[in-house]
């Protein structure tokens, strides 16, 4: 797999049959329904649960407004996965473009994918930071690849639109 | 809708947290003479005093470099002062970004949120 930047699209090249189903299965990845605990992360608390009032707006009006905006970013992503289909049978590499403009609905729901998947597996601090795992041997370790593999393509968004570097993770 | 954490809290008409709740009352005092209710709105006028903080807690899955890109553009902060934060968060598990009148707070803890932050709204002890 190759991954740079093309004038105003973000390529990801030379993509393997694995690594591109991997990708098809963002928006699937983001979704928090049937996991309390997924939804319970991606919509947490805005206050201490003592902060009745404010936690009973938030539910009320901003959390709404969160669905939307993450319902709409995921959207966009499996729009530009759409240069995908078709190809589920191919044994041959493939390309991805990304619209430069796209970056941040791409960042935001890599991050909802990520974030979804950590809460179901509910993975240790050790799992995370252990990037050499190896080989992929159940679900749960390929669960664990998927929040890597999404986290490298974080990286390179962030690196390509806005000048950070770095593959630490927090 | 743009998928994009809203930046300006103006351009949300059905917004109703603390400022739309204080309106109302107003609205409410300014239509009844009789009944002017100006012990419930110096109570209101108190809980805006009140100092409110916005704090970010740790997350194994967010990356650093994500957090700090967030708190640069949430809050405007340089890159040395948003990747301190951001750090703060990491070694000790929170980092207060900002603090004054309550309605900016929730702003802030939502546009946050629209960014997947652990986010929370405090008052200042």
């Amino acid at each position: 797999m190759e991954i740079c930047r093309r004038n105003d699209e973000l390529e990801i090249s030379d993509l393997d049959p694995f690594l591109a189903e991997l990708l098809r299965q963002i928006p699937l990845s983001a979704n928090p329904e049937g996991a309390p605990a997924a939804e319970q992360r991606l919509f947490s608390s805005p206050a201490d649960a003592n902060q009745k009032e404010i936690c009973a707006e938030w539910k009320l009006y901003v959390e709404p407004e969160l669905r939307r905006l993450f319902r709409s970013a995921t959207e966009t992503v499996a729009a530009d996965l759409a240069q995908l289909n078709g190809k589920e049978k191919s044994i041959r590499n493939c390309t991805l473009r990304i619209p430069a403009q796209h970056a941040d609905a791409w960042l935001n729901t890599l991050n909802q994918a990520r974030l979804v998947i950590a809460a179901k597996h509910d993975f240790t601090d050790g799992e995370l930071c252990d990037h050499y795992r190896s080989p992929i041997g159940s679900r749960r370790d390929l669960s664990l690849f998927q929040v890597n593999f999404y986290g490298f393509l974080q990286e390179f968004i962030l690196r390509e639109v806005s000048g950070f570097a770095g593959t630490d993770l927090d | 809708m743009s998928w994009q954490p809203r930046r300006d809290g103006a351009a949300q008409s059905e917004r109703p947290m603390s400022s739309m709740r204080v309106l109302d009352e107003r609205l409410a005092t300014a239509s009844t003479v009789e009944n002017p209710a100006l012990e419930k709105e110096t109570q209101g006028e108190e809980e805006l005093d009140v100092p409110w903080q916005v704090v970010v807690h740790n997350d194994p899955i967010n990356l650093m470099t994500y957090v700090t890109m967030v708190f640069q553009r949430v809050f405007g902060y340089p890159r040395e002062k948003a990747e301190s934060h951001m750090l703060e968060v990491h070694h000790k598990g929170r980092s207060i970004l900002w603090s004054g009148v309550r309605e900016r707070a929730e702003l802030y803890v939502q546009q946050l949120h629209g960014y997947l932050l652990l986010a929370t709204l405090e008052k200042v002890a």
